[in-house]
């Protein structure tokens, strides 16, 4: 395969670059290569030279970043001042970026205490396919001025512009976290549980399933109340589990965040728990591991992804593959609608960024 | 009668066709009513294929048209066009489902946002977003302009609550957009689509998420001898570490106008109040709470009150909620700009607006979302006199203008409307501007979708005209 690749470090030269050539193909750290590895002709543009953090007011909970800046350097300055992204994304460690995260818009266990990347960006630059430099949203917590661009990125795959810059909310981080593994009889003893926890006010950090039957609880919050917090959910949920804190609860967390969950291809399919039932058996033995109350699944597929195709279509579910060899990382039920194609065609009406 | 009114009188039974002088005067305005115009039709569909219907009536016409649901607009969004259709949305309001297990709800548009939560609340859930004008406005409302609330630090705008629609774009066709998942895999359209000022089409139906009620609520009201006090408890707040629900500040013009009128008990001579609430399980906020008491204790607060019991806690909102309306008792008619300031810039904003109000000779009572930077910048006025209004409107003006220089916003939650697109140069680019404009003209060749909205261009003139009928009669409030 041939292609092209630049390494832009500043913002006039990515304008130059999709003036200058035909199809192009963004990429950050390159922790999602089944969205980040060009196909013939395209030119690659290696977006890690648009790094740094460029405004950071922990008293405004805002942040702004070049979208090639790791998020290792920007978990890191957070954690400085006590705060940190509540949508919690993965790959932190295998080198992923901002931009790619808003691109792919991928979020971690932790998104169900606040909510995903989606809940969290507030503002945006990028630079469309005739080479236009565009700004969305702006770098306050609240803002209604103008489309919602910054939105309509989270998840955009490099399809309608090349994330130059972004604005997000940010947090104060949890003072102190303990997790519950409990693990129920049956599946269906299991997503019992699950709703009843998520409809209840307990507010949990990660509400997880790992198949077969164990659910995987965090929660969060000042060190004080953590005892009787934890002492309630116990007996909210009937049972006392298995406790993890301190050093091994961050590891258990901090090795879950680059979603090795096993051999073949790494897919994030989204669904809500009451697919599950029907969904657990078809899945076999693929590893997996259901997030946010059963809203998120990311899953290791040994199979051909044509298979996982097939089955999520039967299921009404769309899959987004992230590790793995594919030319079509978007699998199962077709999204794509007029208002998506319209606008894509508005943003990039030579398909510059098209695959 | 012509013969597009005609062909609408075929598809439209009597009652739910007008276009006769008085049928369209209460339509002619929203809660902005400085501005006014005359419409050719109101048509009210009942079902999401008589809202297409009407769509593809203006599309084959070439006839611009404005969904609005209550018309609690502040911005001027669902001001008619002279000469265009109104497609009014209130009789399409069905709560279709609720399904307490999933928390979700799936309402018609034309649905009270304060009744999703009315709907919830036997499950113990509720719709997070609430405006002022919950108790009236719509949800098709609140996802068009992407409405706010005292809560967005915490939980977000009405785009955060939103998980799917059914849209009618502005050529008739019908998609649909998100599901019912939290999580997306691939561009969100539907991101886009909420807040887009009914640009970009009409939902017709609506899936919104729905959370559990917090435990419990821990609410401070604080009294302090200035402005700048409060605003630094908000700072010492922040840099706390802890996160409240709402943070709130009045100004002594505020206080005075709320407790005129609902009598809440605030302390008159503060010359400015703090409200904060923490919200969550028991005893998460009863350990937050002790530090909070802490860092109000050390920020100079003359008097503070902790509510003891619901009840307390609900006039201390309501006090806050009926500010706005209240300040209408201290002047025949007011203003209520939106901008948003970061919220370090608080101080600097309300003193330069302090300064601003002394050089326009125009009283400005501050009452705002402290914890987003929101300002909501009262402006008194009297339309009877001369040129008053436009000498309002001027001040406004400043004050947005103010709001973007320090790095904020011309709206948090209000939208860009009528009342603001001239504005819209102001916080973006042309290219900024340019790239929305495509997207528009994509789905919308005609710019029939709410023309002559959020974009700059001609607005019409400003026409004092006192408050809304529904405003007179107490249904809605400004905020």
């Amino acid at each position: 395969m041939s292609y092209w690749t630049l390494r832009p470090t500043r913002v006039a030269e990515v304008q130059e670059a999709v003036k200058a050539h035909r199809t192009l193909l963004p990429r950050g750290g390159g922790s999602k290569p089944a969205l980040s590895t060009p196909g013939e002709g395209q030119t690659l543009l290696d977006m890690t030279g648009l790094s740094g953090v460029l405004e950071y007011d922990p008293g405004e909970y805002v942040l702004v970043a070049q979208a090639g800046t790791r998020l290792l350097e920007i978990e890191a300055l957070l954690a400085q001042h006590g705060q940190y992204l509540p949508f919690d994304p993965p790959f932190v460690e295998q080198g992923a970026t901002l931009g790619g995260t808003v691109a792919a818009g991928l979020s971690g266990p932790m998104r169900q205490r606040y909510g995903g990347v989606r809940d969290f960006i507030l503002g945006v630059q990028f630079v469309d396919g005739e080479g236009n430099l565009v700004r969305g949203g702006g770098k306050v917590v609240k803002n209604a001025a103008g489309f919602d661009l910054p939105k309509l990125m989270v998840g955009s795959l490099g399809r309608l512009g090349i994330l130059t810059e972004l604005a997000f909310k940010v947090f104060p981080a949890p003072k102190a976290t303990a997790t519950l593994q409990v693990a129920f009889p049956s599946l269906e003893g299991a997503l019992e549980t699950l709703y009843r926890l998520a409809g209840s006010p307990i507010e949990l950090y990660a509400l997880d399933l790992q198949p077969p039957t164990t659910l995987i609880l965090r929660l969060g919050g000042l060190a004080e109340a953590l005892p009787a917090r934890l002492e309630r959910l116990q007996a909210f949920l009937g049972r006392g589990g298995e406790l993890l804190e301190g050093e091994a609860e961050t590891t258990y967390w901090r090795s879950l965040n680059d979603l090795n969950l096993g051999e073949g291809a790494l897919v994030k399919v989204a669904l809500t728990p009451r697919r599950i039932p029907a969904l657990e058996p078809a899945l076999g033995r693929a590893p997996r591991r259901y997030l946010s109350a059963g809203h998120l699944l990311y899953l290791a597929w040994n199979d051909a992804l044509d298979v996982l195709d097939r089955l999520l279509k039967a299921h009404g579910l769309s899959g987004l593959v992230l590790r793995g060899s594919t030319h079509r990382p978007r699998i199962g039920i077709d999204l794509e609608q007029a208002m998506g194609y319209k606008v894509t065609q508005a943003l990039d009406p030579q398909g510059k960024f098209a695959r | 009668m012509s013969p597009a009114l005609a062909e609408l009188e075929r598809l439209f039974p009597p009652g739910r066709l007008l276009h006769k002088p008085g049928e369209l005067a209460p339509y002619e305005s929203d809660a902005l009513t400085a501005f006014r115009a005359r419409p050719l039709a109101v048509v009210l569909p009942e079902t999401h294929e008589e809202v297409v219907q009407a769509v593809r009536w203006c599309a084959h016409h070439q006839i611009p048209y404005v969904a609005r649901g209550s018309g609690t607009s502040l911005s001027g969004g669902s001001l008619p066009i002279e000469g265009g259709l109104i497609i009014g949305l209130n009789r399409m309001n069905k709560l279709l489902r609720l399904e307490p297990q999933e928390r979700i709800a799936v309402v018609q548009p034309g649905f009270i946002n304060l009744q999703v939560s009315n709907a919830a609340a036997t499950y113990g859930l509720y719709y997070a977003p609430d405006p002022s004008s919950q108790p009236v406005s719509t949800i098709g409302g609140n996802l068009a302009f992407n409405s706010g609330g005292a809560h967005c630090l915490k939980y977000g705008m009405t785009s955060n609550h939103v998980l799917a629609a059914r849209v009618v774009l502005p050529d008739g066709e019908t998609v649909e957009l998100g599901s019912e998942s939290l999580e997306n895999t691939g561009p969100d359209w539907l991101g886009l689509f909420v807040g887009s000022e009914g640009l970009l089409g009409i939902a017709t139906e609506v899936t919104l998420r729905l959370l559990p009620k917090p435990e419990t609520y821990h609410t401070v009201l604080a009294a302090y001898d200035s402005l700048a006090k409060a605003g630094d408890a908000v700072a010492a707040v922040v840099a706390s570490g802890l996160l409240p629900g709402a943070m709130e500040i009045m100004d002594s013009l505020a206080i005075e106008a709320a407790e005129a009128a609902v009598k809440a008990g605030y302390p008159q001579a503060a010359r400015a109040l703090l409200i904060v609430e923490l919200e969550g399980e028991t005893p998460q906020v009863e350990a937050e709470a002790r530090y909070l008491d802490a860092v109000i204790r050390g920020s100079g607060a003359y008097e503070v009150r902790v509510a003891q019991s619901p009840e307390e806690r609900l006039k201390i909102w309501k006090g806050r909620k009926a500010a706005f309306s209240a300040v209408g008792r201290l002047s025949p008619d007011y203003i209520v700009q939106d901008g948003v300031v970061p919220r370090s810039k608080l101080g600097q904003a309300l003193a330069e607006i302090e300064q601003l109000s002394a050089r326009y000779g125009l009283r400005v009572a501050n009452v705002f979302h402290a914890g987003d930077g929101n300002l909501h910048p009262l402006i008194l006025y009297n339309g009877r006199l001369e040129g008053e209004l436009h000498r309002a409107e001027a001040l406004a003006g400043e004050i947005l203008k103010l709001c973007v220089a320090l790095g904020g916003s011309i709206t948090g939650e209000h939208g860009v409307g009528m009342e603001k697109k001239a504005y819209m140069p102001e916080m973006f680019a042309e290219a900024d501007l340019e790239a929305m404009r495509r997207i528009r003209l994509a789905l919308d060749p005609l710019e029939l979708a709410n023309r002559g909205k959020m974009f700059p261009g001609e607005a019409p003139a400003l026409h004092f005209r006192g408050a809304h009928p529904l405003e007179k009669a107490g249904v809605i409030s400004r905020e």
